[in-house]
């Protein structure tokens, strides 16, 4: 179970407003978060990941502190083991789509195993510039995986995909999120996606 | 013709360039990320030799490292180096001149990658180092070359700043500028014109391949 009780500035167009989340996920849990732009959830995402620091606050998974500002805990991003899908993807340009999975993990029956996953297997050897939108998003997510995380924070992780991709890969999915075990948080700005794949919601206001 | 200077102005660009390239990338990647006050004071300083007549910059140096007084004294004393009217006087002097060649284009590039290409390295759990070399370093390739080779053609055009420390020794410091300016000196304008003619063909190939490998990569070194 991750809890998190965070506050932090948030630049607006119309000033400051200020994130603040009091919430607790349970373990293997696979939330949706959903709200306006501008309402702080990539920001949610990256404080949980480490990277961005809130003001105020604690982090706790699983019982260790990832972080605390009183006592000025922050533990580095790379040791907190997040699967982290970020909305514009940050795919490497110069790296293969095995490549990208390759700088993850050295575990090749894995690496296969998510080819297959986000049906990449016949373009592993493409470079990003070379995959359409939605070939570039499954491969951000396939990356994500490619650590076996026990959290994994996806930010609109299915907006480049088509209404058949987005069903398959999500029951997919399902199943290899509870293999792994991970809580999940989805971004998505859309209330009515994912609902079968997403146990609980959190809204941002 | 003696094809010394030629070959000692060539050494003299091959070890600068290496050595800015080791002390160069770090400094641009710690120079790209973030701004402090510290930061860009640093900037402004290496930044100094490109707006600073070389005279100015090799006279200060004389001083720095005069055998007689000071850092050069030290460094005679405790370690017999000598920098002044040496080699590694002249590579030294070349690496403060052309340090901002190596590092501004470096740093520029850095800074246009998007911040999330090296957050997503961290979150794969691969270090800071790990994340320069695989992810940052290999993705601003264009700019890289056009650092070394600017760098490079730089360092064979240097005149003043290396007249200045290292004087016009012949086998030691008199690289094919100064041998150029010693030609007219003694009224020998064919020799002159050989080595200018030698220095100009050389910039020109490395700056001509500069423009042309740059073309295919959509980025201009002037850009």
């Amino acid at each position: 179970m991750i809890s998190i009780a965070i506050e932090k500035k948030l630049k607006a167009y119309d000033g400051q407003q200020i994130l603040r989340v009091d919430r607790q996920f349970a373990a293997g849990s696979i939330t949706k978060i959903y709200g306006p732009s501008g309402a702080g959830k990539t920001t949610f995402l990256k404080i949980i990941a480490g990277l961005i620091a809130p003001e105020k606050g604690t982090i706790i998974n699983d019982g260790v502190t990832w972080f605390n500002a009183e006592s000025k805990v922050n533990m580095p991003v790379q040791k907190r083991n997040t699967g982290f899908v970020f909305q514009q993807y940050a795919l490497f340009p110069n790296m293969t789509v095995k490549q990208q999975l390759e700088y993850a993990t050295a575990d090749e029956s894995w690496i296969k195993r998510l080819l297959l996953l986000g049906k990449l297997d016949t373009l592993q050897e493409h470079k990003p510039e070379y995959l359409s939108g939605g070939q570039q998003q499954r491969l951000a997510i396939l990356r994500a995986l490619a650590t076996k995380p026990k959290l994994l924070l996806m930010d609109e992780p299915f907006s480049a995909l088509d209404m058949k991709m987005k069903t398959e890969l999500t029951a997919e999915l399902k199943i290899v999120l509870k293999e792994l075990g991970a809580t999940t948080l989805i971004v998505s700005h859309n209330p009515q996606e994912l609902d079968g794949l997403t146990s609980e919601v959190m809204m941002f206001e | 013709m003696d094809l010394t200077p030629i070959w000692l102005t060539l050494k003299l660009a091959g070890i600068t360039t290496l050595l800015l390239l080791i002390i160069g990338l770090p400094f641009a990647w710690w120079l790209s990320r973030g701004r402090s006050f510290f930061k860009i004071m640093i900037e402004a300083i290496i930044t100094m030799p490109l707006v600073l007549p070389p005279s100015v910059l090799g006279f200060y140096l004389l001083l720095a490292f005069s055998p007689q007084h000071g850092v050069g004294k030290w460094l005679q004393e405790v370690f017999n180096v000598q920098f002044v009217f040496s080699f590694q006087g002249l590579v030294l002097a070349s690496v403060i001149y052309s340090v901002p060649f190596m590092v501004g284009p470096v740093k520029s590039a850095l800074q246009q990658l998007p911040p999330a290409l090296a957050e997503a390295s961290y979150t794969l759990g691969k270090t800071e180092w790990q994340t320069f070399r695989y992810v940052l370093l290999p993705n601003i390739k264009p700019s890289l070359l056009t650092a070394t080779v600017l760098t490079f053609a730089h360092t064979l055009g240097e005149f003043g700043v290396v007249l200045m420390i290292g004087g016009n020794i012949p086998g030691i410091t008199r690289v094919a500028s100064i041998a150029v300016y010693d030609s007219v000196e003694r009224q020998d304008y064919a020799m002159a014109n050989n080595y200018s003619l030698v220095l100009f063909s050389i910039t020109f190939v490395l700056v001509i391949a500069v423009f042309v490998f740059n073309k295919y990569q959509a980025k201009s070194p002037l850009g």
